[in-house]
């Protein structure tokens, strides 16, 4: 059940960009390490531009990696041959964040579902469409829907028809490229429960890219915390939203809505300050600190290595460590020690967890 | 199939099924068919076009003299309803005693050949060369793109007329000629479908899928470039058999006596102030024809494209 089904390892993808005659380097995503499990959901979490979707790209063999190591089942990506490649096709697919974009307007859905099975000789036509039938019922849509074109369906439904395509060459993984972002929010509640439910029943590994931490607490196992394409901080779910270390997670859990009031009142909003540097001239250093509340003298000199957490002994200390400068810095919370009181006995629970909790700060790193 | 009927979805479904025929398996044909009817003039469009084809396969039926037989005795007969004219001679006669009746009808032949031909030809090269530039780009692509402004540079007759007279003045080389001057327009068009469309997420999805790079070309990208190209081809359609005119009116087109249509109207040209029924009935039918072309053109393309049909 806990297998590794793909394995990533110091993942890189640049960019050339042309600007006018010069020709600059775009680092999409930085040395991004992660693995996938037959049922299990990594989540990676970050703003528009931080790497998801290219990561994304890259583990769907859309696009090749400049450096690192890519490992689906037994094969290494890298180094595989056209062939091999072929039928590791079948296991990896995608479902992207537009349901109205990713369906050939001109393909009736039973056509679309059975169009990854043409190239399998040892499927007939007729075991084809009894597949597709049987596919769609499995997301919830009934059988006269396949000879219906896109266009007819609701953004959820489409998204349904794209999951089930997508689960039609019988894959491992699935990547979801925030497939219930472009929803409408009653909607987004189905389409996740349908994904949690094929999940279990397929077993499964999901990659699944997200800017919704709502969302990603719902269904993710694992989060990866991505900023300018670089991994900032990586645990299991519990740890991450109960305990997060780094002041990026600490910032994009806390912009949050939460509707609990209770909750509400006693957490206060981290605002960073400015914009995300533009992926071209990345900052030296973490490219975080200029915009991070912790930020001393080291972050602008060298860039942090992501480091295991030690789960027992330190670790309350650690949080209080690194939260004391912040309420000193940041405005926003005048009584420093109000904030850490709901954190408290939260804290044991966290340290049960097994997952490693990794992080990229050096501001974590000292205060150990 | 017929369950849990009851739910309202179902029963706005069961309502779309009386409006039509909306059998599981319809054949393509008879769907194309169900939405293509709800335009009455793409109907009527292709009756006339129907209509036409009909005449030119039957015309040495239908026509009740020769085209080509001169009779001195009835030299510009005016049309049977006029002062002048007789039923023997439907539509009158032409400067040299033909009956143009008999002369629109075996014309038809030529002018819908010259149609069809240079349509096909041009948009065959058009898709091929522009589907392969899109797809792969790179310096092929500004290689080929820039040869097709050349061609568009110049003045598509004088071009026409320049390879007509290299390859010697039949009807044959007129349709070759009007072709390669009209596939640019195929070849851009085409290729600007096929960027827009290969970066939409669906060509992707195939990819994943594993659909190879020729399936993706042609069955992927290129039913969804369709929409500009039918109405292109529409349109060029008459422009094909207008240029053909034009290069029988400078005498590199069809040859007399031959009875094409832009042929005789460039031929009587002289007489359109004495005998305006010369002139007048070549230019209706090719008005006619090009107008049924093109009401046809239209439905084709609302027909054929999912997102334009009642859902």
């Amino acid at each position: 059940m806990d297998s590794v089904v793909l394995q990533a390892e110091n993942l890189s993808r640049r960019y050339a960009v042309r600007s006018g005659l010069r020709t600059e380097t775009l680092h999409a995503v930085r040395e991004v390490s992660f693995s996938l499990k037959s049922g299990r959901t990594l989540a990676v979490v970050g703003e528009s531009g931080c790497g998801k979707s290219t990561l994304a790209r890259m583990v769907t063999m859309i696009e090749h990696p400049d450096a690192g190591a890519l490992t689906i089942g037994d094969t290494n990506l890298m180094t595989a041959t056209a062939a091999q490649r072929r039928t590791l096709r079948s296991q990896v697919q995608i479902v992207f964040q537009n349901p109205y974009g990713s369906l050939n307007p001109r393909q009736k859905i039973f056509a679309a579902l059975e169009e990854p099975l043409r190239y399998r000789d040892d499927i007939s036509a007729s075991e084809r469409r009894k597949r597709a039938t049987e596919m769609l019922a499995q997301v919830g849509l009934r059988p006269e829907h396949g000879d219906r074109y896109p266009h007819m369906f609701s953004g959820g439904q489409r998204q349904r028809i794209a999951i089930a395509r997508a689960l039609m060459p019988e894959p491992q993984i699935l990547v979801l490229d925030e497939p219930v972002s472009a929803l409408d929010v009653s909607v987004q509640a189905q389409v996740l429960n349908l994904l949690a439910d094929l999940r279990k029943q397929f077993s499964l590994a999901y990659l699944f890219i997200s800017h919704d931490l709502s969302v990603v607490r719902h269904i993710a196992d694992e989060v990866l915390v991505m900023y300018m394409g670089r991994v900032q901080e990586q645990a299991d779910k519990h740890t991450l939203f109960d305990n997060p270390r780094h002041p990026y997670t600490r910032a994009l859990l806390s912009a949050t809505p939460n509707p609990d009031p209770a909750v509400r009142e006693d957490k206060r909003r981290i605002l960073l300050k400015g914009e995300t540097p533009s992926p071209m001239a990345p900052p030296s250093g973490c490219t975080f600190h200029p915009r991070c509340p912790l930020a001393f003298a080291r972050c602008s000199g060298e860039s942090p290595v992501l480091l295991e957490q030690t789960q027992q002994g330190g670790q309350g200390q650690a949080t209080e460590a690194v939260q004391a400068p912040q309420s000193t810095q940041s405005t926003q919370t005048p009584q420093g020690g109000q904030e850490q009181a709901p954190q408290a006995p939260q804290a044991p629970q966290t340290g049960t967890g097994m997952a490693s909790h990794a992080v990229a700060c050096h501001a974590v790193e000292e205060s150990r | 199939m017929s369950q849990a009927i009851q739910t309202p979805e179902a029963t706005q479904e069961a309502r779309q099924a009386a409006d039509e025929p909306l059998a599981p398996r319809r054949s393509a044909l008879a769907e194309f068919w169900s939405y293509f009817r709800q335009s009455r003039g793409a109907v009527i469009g292709m009756a006339v076009f129907i209509a036409i084809c009909l005449v030119a396969i039957f015309a040495d039926v239908l026509a009740p003299h020769s085209a080509i037989e001169q009779n001195r005795e009835a030299l510009l007969t005016p049309p049977f309803w006029q002062e002048g004219g007789s039923t023997e001679y439907l539509l009158g006669t032409d400067a040299i005693g033909r009956d143009i009746l008999s002369r629109l009808i075996h014309g038809s032949r030529y002018s819908l050949a010259i149609g069809c031909v240079v349509v096909l030809l041009s948009l065959l090269i058009g898709i091929f060369i522009g589907l392969l530039s899109g797809f792969f780009g790179g310096t092929a692509d500004a290689v080929v793109m820039r040869l097709m402004d050349v061609i568009l540079a110049f003045p598509s007759l004088l071009l026409a007329l320049t390879l007509v007279a290299i390859l010697g003045p039949n009807l044959t080389n007129v349709m070759i000629a009007i072709a390669l001057t009209q596939q640019p327009h195929y070849v851009r068009l085409t290729r600007a479908a096929v960027l827009a469309e290969k970066r939409r997420d669906y060509v992707t999805a195939a990819r994943v899928s594993g659909v190879r790079t020729p399936r993706l070309m042609l069955v992927t990208i290129l039913p969804n470039c369709a929409a500009p190209l039918i109405v292109q081809a529409a349109l060029s359609f008459s422009t094909a058999i207008l240029d053909a005119a034009a290069l029988g009116f400078l005498g590199l087109g069809a040859q007399p006596p031959t009875p094409e249509w832009g042929t005789m109207l460039a031929e009587s040209r002289e007489f359109i102030l004495r005998a305006w029924w010369v002139v007048t009935f070549p230019g209706l039918a090719i008005l006619i024809t090009v107008l049924a072309i093109n009401l046809m053109g239209d439905g084709i393309r609302d027909a054929t494209d999912p997102r334009l049909k009642i859902g």
